[in-house]
């Protein structure tokens, strides 16, 4: 099954609320997975800096010093910003590379989660209400979020498994369903010299997204091409930047339901999910046509 | 009226309660509060009560209905009406996909749109639908009518047996042994019939009736080689 949800606000106001919006619409799709959970938040912008979201299973040991560690071999500006297995770190734009390739050499079990300039990941295998707690995602700021619980079907359930997928700066996927052509896909987009994490499906779905980006397709064209190439049942909800897209496959059999108002656009695998958004009653509900691509941008 | 508030009630409490109204009950109106999407309520209902749900449900709202009026002021989430047998289930706003599923009877009226494969292997029920359907609508339906008064999406009617389908719109794509058909007096009295007690404010006359071509689920002896 799987549950999805997303936040994409218009309303500034709202902002502050994103993290707790997007926590309680999670919570409430549960029971459609209890693997793991994941959320991508789109937060603030600090000027000219980048955000690294790195995950390690022993953060005590890992994170301990790293950001004196990482100034050490680079000489760069590094600040770090540890929650439970996660961590953020902010490095300036020009020094990006030279933290990355230190930090796979001082800390090799550390693994990115997520890089950009507004974007972090905190995924793990737990209940949603769990992994929000332990992540402290309700008190978290943003203009756009997505979240994801997982009932895995066709790759372990693993941390690196869980969803939201990164595979380019500041862009995520989520995935309700399942590619049938991922393996070709995957040796196809290695050639073009995409780098895979798992062997998961989704994760083929994000670089291919990000791969078109890349090329110079905007998100609504990516989108639009995946409804070609993808085989297999897919939705998805995708976060770049500055945008927040939808797309089902032709059989649109996996569930979505999106709302919108003045205040925000919202997607959830049920209409449950957005029960307890503010002026819900009178927001237009609609469910996302089959082979249709919607996406907003700020 | 008795007022079920699912705020504060457990879904099968809600659903038992409804279900204990038989034929001789004196409740016999109802409405449940605070559904919030929740999923299976008012299901299995065997009696004649008329029970009104007073906002969005989820998956399978008023699946097995036998006799009862469900009213859901609000839209219906995935397989509405499932399994039908009897009664009546009205839908103020849309239906997700799979509305009415193999209904064997009684009359499934949907005021807004119903998404992909509305009337799947229905099997008696009527379904009217306001608004628009989505694809593979009707798939292997056996018997029964589904009235459409906007359009139609891809492969209505697949695979389809005796079931009757009416649409007033453009139908995108008729499914495999599908096909138009004569609009006979027959069936302008059965539309008359489906659109009044529907509150559909229509003419049969604009209707155009499809059904299946008979071609497919008959044995064709030139086909024998195959088996």
């Amino acid at each position: 099954m799987c549950g999805i949800v997303g936040l994409f606000l218009k309303d500034k106001a709202l902002e502050p609320k994103l993290g707790s919006m997007l926590t309680d619409m999670l919570v409430t799709m549960t029971d459609r997975g209890p693997d793991s959970a994941g959320i991508a938040i789109y937060g603030s912008d600090v000027d000219s800096k980048v955000k690294l979201t790195i995950q390690s299973d022993n953060p005590d040991i890992d994170f301990e010093n790293l950001d004196k560690d990482l100034s050490n071999a680079t000489n760069a500006q590094v600040t770090l910003s540890t929650k439970d297995t996660h961590a953020v770190l902010e490095i300036s734009h020009t020094r990006i590379n030279d933290v990355r390739t230190a930090l796979t050499e001082l800390r090799p079990n550390v693994r990115i989660m997520s890089t950009g300039d507004i974007i972090e990941i905190y995924k793990e295998v737990g209940l949603p209400k769990d992994v929000a707690e332990r992540f402290d995602i309700a008190s978290m700021s943003g203009t756009h979020g997505i979240g994801h619980t997982r009932m895995a079907t066709e790759s372990a359930i693993t941390t690196m498994g869980a969803h939201p997928f990164s595979t380019g700066s500041d862009q995520c996927l989520v995935h309700n369903g399942s590619l049938s052509n991922h393996n070709s896909l995957r040796r196809k987009l290695k050639r073009e010299g995409m780098t895979f994490e798992t062997e998961n499906d989704t994760e083929v779905g994000a670089a291919y997204l990000s791969h078109k980006m890349q090329n110079g397709s905007n998100l609504g064209e990516a989108l639009e091409s995946s409804l070609e190439d993808l085989d297999g049942f897919f939705t998805f909800v995708v976060g770049t930047k500055d945008g927040f897209g939808v797309v089902r496959d032709p059989i649109a059999c996996k569930p979505a339901v999106m709302a919108e108002t003045d205040q925000y656009v919202a997607f959830g695998s049920e209409y449950r999910a957005l029960v307890n958004l503010p002026g819900i009653e009178d927001a237009k509900v609609w469910e996302p046509e089959p082979a249709t691509v919607y996406f907003w941008s700020h | 009226m008795q007022t079920l508030d699912m705020a504060s009630t457990e879904l099968r409490e809600v659903n038992s309660t409804l279900q204990s109204q038989k034929a001789d009950t004196n409740q016999r109106t109802w409405e449940i509060i605070n559904p919030k999407g929740s999923h299976a309520i008012a299901c299995g209902l065997d009696g004649p009560i008329e029970v009104t749900v007073r906002g969005s449900t989820g998956y399978y709202c008023a699946g097995m209905n036998k006799e009862a009026t469900v009213n859901i002021d609000g839209s219906a989430g995935p397989g509405v009406a499932e399994n039908m047998m009897s009664g009546k289930v009205i839908i103020e706003g849309d239906a997700s996909q799979y509305a009415g599923a193999t209904g064997h009877g009684g009359l499934l009226v949907i005021k807004g749109n119903a998404s992909s494969r509305c009337g799947i292997s229905m099997k008696g029920i009527d379904i009217v639908v306001h608004g628009n359907i989505g694809h593979m609508s009707a798939f292997m339906a056996q018997s029964g009518n589904l009235v459409v008064l906007g359009d139609a999406g891809d492969a209505l009617g697949d695979s389809c047996y005796e079931a009757r389908f009416f649409v007033r719109g453009k139908v995108k794509s008729l499914g495999a042994d599908c096909e138009e058909k004569e609009m006979r007096p027959e069936h302008i009295e059965i539309l008359k019939d489906l659109l009044e007690r529907s509150g559909a404010d229509a003419k049969p006359e604009e209707f155009t009736r499809y059904g299946s071509a008979r071609t497919l689920y008959n044995f064709d002896v030139d086909n024998a080689s195959a088996y």
